[in-house]
C-alpha cells in the first residue's frame, strides 16, 4: 500500500512513459496519463501545477521497498520449506489441461459458488494466478525498480538492457503494478463472493475449515 | 501458560537480543566502513542506509553505462530556467573569463582555477544517460576534467571522506562520497555534446555525477570543499536536497 501510495506520488511528477533508454518533455512520448502534473515543465493541458510530494514519496518507497523484499524472502523461504508452494500452489497435473482451465473459468463466469472441494485448497485458476504474481509479477517489479537506478545500472547493465533501456524498464514497472492492483481488486471482490467474514477468518487463523465451524 | 509456551516465550526473547545486538554490530560496521548516509537519522533512516550501503558495496568501482554518438538524445532537457542572480550575469557578460572554482578545506594546497586553467588539463569526455529523480531523461557527451585530477593537484589530505560543492545558484551545494569523487567519470564538466556547455545545463562549469541522478550533478559550480565530515554543512544533512525533503545519496 505504502508502495503504491508512494509510487503514484512519483508517477504524478511526470506522468508520461517512453520505450528505450531515455526520454523527456521534448521527445515523443509512448503514451501519457490524462492527469495533472507536480511539475511545471510537464505539458499537462491543466492549468494548475499539483504540490511537489517526490521527496517523501522515494524515501518511503524505497523503504517499502526492503521491507517487501525482506518480507518476500521470509515468505519464499517458508513456502519452500514447508513445501505450501509444491501442495498448494503448484497446479495438479491433471488440471492444467485446457478443458479443466476452461471449466473452472465457465464456473467463475457463472458465479458458481466454490464446492466443498475447495474449502482447504486453491482452484487451478487461483494457483495459476497465485505464483504468476509471487514469481512473475513481483519479480519484475522489484527488478525493473532496479534497473531505473543509475548505480544498479552501472554495476549491472544487463538488468537494464534486458528490457530495452532505463525508459522501458520504468514503462514495463507501470504496468506490473496495474497488474498487481488489478490482483489485489479480483482478490477482493472474490473474497467477498465467496463469504467475507469465513475468509477472512480463515486467512487469519489459517483453518481451511472455518467455513463449517461458522456456518 | 504451559512449559512450552514459556519455553518459546524465552526463545523468542534471546531471539530479540540476538537480533538487536545483531543490528547494533552491523550499524558499528557500518560506520566503520562509511556505510552510513549523512541523512541516516529520519524515519526514512534504515531505508536509506540499506539502499546507500548495499549499492556502495556492490557498485564501488563500476563504470555507468557509456553510449554511442548515435545515441546522443536530440533533444537534451535543461531542467529549470538558467540562473539569472546579477554575480552570474556579470560574469556571463565577460564570457565567464573571471569564473573560479576554488578549492579549500583538507587540502595540501587551497587555489582557484578558472574554466581555462580546466581546459588546459587532460580531457575526459563521457556519453552517459541523464535521469532525473521525476522519471525523464536523455543521453549526451559530456567533456570535462576528471573530478580526481583537480583534487590531484591541490592535495587532498588522506582523512579526506567528503566533498562538498556549492553552486554559485543560492541555495544549491551538495557533497559526494570519496567513492564518487575519485571515480574515473565523475567530471568537472565544461562542455556538451562537442561544445561549450550552455547555460541552461549549468554552463560555465557543473559537476557531472553520472552514477547517481541529475539532481546530484549540481550546476553553476563555483566552489569544492574536501572534509572528513558533513555535521558542519547546513543542517548536517549532507546537502540541500535532504533539507527540502529529498534523499542525499542518489544512486536509485
Amino acid at each position: 500500500m505504502a508502495l503504491l501510495v508512494s509510487g503514484v506520488e512519483i508517477l504524478i511528477s511526470h506522468p508520461r512513459f517512453y520505450w528505450g533508454e531515455a526520454g523527456n518533455v521534448l521527445t515523443p512520448s509512448l503514451f501519457a496519463l490524462p492527469i495533472p502534473a507536480s511539475r511545471s515543465t510537464v505539458p499537462t493541458g491543466y492549468g494548475f501545477v499539483l504540490p511537489d510530494q517526490n521527496g517523501w514519496s522515494r524515501y518511503l518507497h524505497f523503504q517499502a521497498a526492503w521491507a517487501a523484499v525482506f518480507t518476500g524472502l521470509v515468505y519464499c523461504a517458508s513456502g519452500l520449506f514447508t513445501r505450501h508452494f509444491r501442495r498448494k500452489l503448484v497446479p495438479a497435473g491433471a488440471d492444467l489441461s485446457w478443458r479443466a482451465i476452461s471449466s473452472s473459468i465457465a464456473n467463475h463466469l457463472r458465479f458458481k459458488p466454490p464446492g466443498k472441494a475447495e474449502d482447504g485448497s486453491y482452484n487451478v485458476l487461483q494457483r495459476l494466478s497465485y505464483l504468476l504474481v509471487i514469481f512473475v509479477l513481483f519479480p519484475l517489479a522489484i527488478w525493473t525498480g532496479l534497473a531505473m537506478s543509475p548505480a544498479i545500472a552501472s554495476a549491472f547493465p544487463f538488468a537494464v538492457t534486458v528490457f530495452g533501456g532505463q525508459q522501458s524498464a520504468r514503462t514495463i514497472h507501470f504496468f506490473v503494478t496495474v497488474f498487481l492492483v488489478f490482483f489485489v481488486l479480483v482478490h477482493i471482490v472474490m473474497i467477498y463472493l465467496a463469504g467475507f467474514g469465513s475468509r477472512m477468518r480463515a486467512m487469519i487463523t489459517g483453518r481451511a475449515r472455518a467455513r463449517k465451524e461458522h456456518a | 501458560m504451559s512449559k512450552l509456551s514459556r519455553r518459546k516465550l524465552m526463545g523468542a526473547g534471546l531471539g530479540a537480543v540476538a537480533g538487536a545486538s545483531g543490528i547494533a554490530v552491523a550499524g558499528k560496521l557500518a560506520a566503520r566502513y562509511g556505510l552510513i548516509p549523512p541523512d541516516h537519522g529520519s524515519v526514512y533512516g534504515p531505508g536509506e542506509t540499506l539502499t546507500y550501503a548495499s549499492q556502495r558495496l556492490l557498485t564501488h568501482h563500476s563504470l555507468a553505462r557509456e553510449f554511442t554518438r548515435s545515441q546522443i538524445s536530440k533533444t537534451p532537457f535543461a531542467n529549470g530556467a538558467p540562473y539569472q542572480g546579477e554575480d552570474f550575469r556579470r560574469l556571463q557578460a565577460e564570457g565567464f573569463a573571471g569564473w573560479r572554482l576554488s578549492v579549500d578545506g583538507m587540502v595540501a594546497r587551497p587555489g582557484s582555477f578558472s574554466p581555462a586553467e580546466l581546459r588546459s588539463y587532460p580531457a575526459s569526455s563521457q556519453i552517459t544517460h541523464l535521469a532525473c529523480e521525476e522519471g525523464w531523461s536523455y543521453i549526451a557527451e559530456w567533456i570535462g576534467v576528471p573530478l580526481f585530477h583537480v583534487l590531484n593537484v591541490v592535495g587532498v589530505l588522506p582523512q579526506a571522506r567528503y566533498i562538498v560543492y556549492f553552486s554559485m545558484q543560492p541555495g544549491w551545494w551538495d557533497s559526494i562520497d570519496m567513492a564518487d569523487a575519485l571515480h574515473p567519470q565523475t567530471l568537472v564538466a565544461y562542455g556538451l555534446n562537442g561544445g561549450a556547455l550552455p547555460v541552461g545545463h549549468g554552463g560555465p562549469l557543473r559537476l557531472r555525477v553520472p552514477r547517481q541522478l541529475g539532481y546530484k550533478s549540481v550546476k553553476y559550480i563555483a566552489r569544492l570543499t574536501v572534509t572528513d565530515s558533513l555535521k558542519g554543512f547546513g543542517k548536517g544533512l549532507g546537502s540541500a536536497p535532504p533539507e527540502g525533503g529529498y534523499a542525499w545519496y542518489a544512486g536509485i
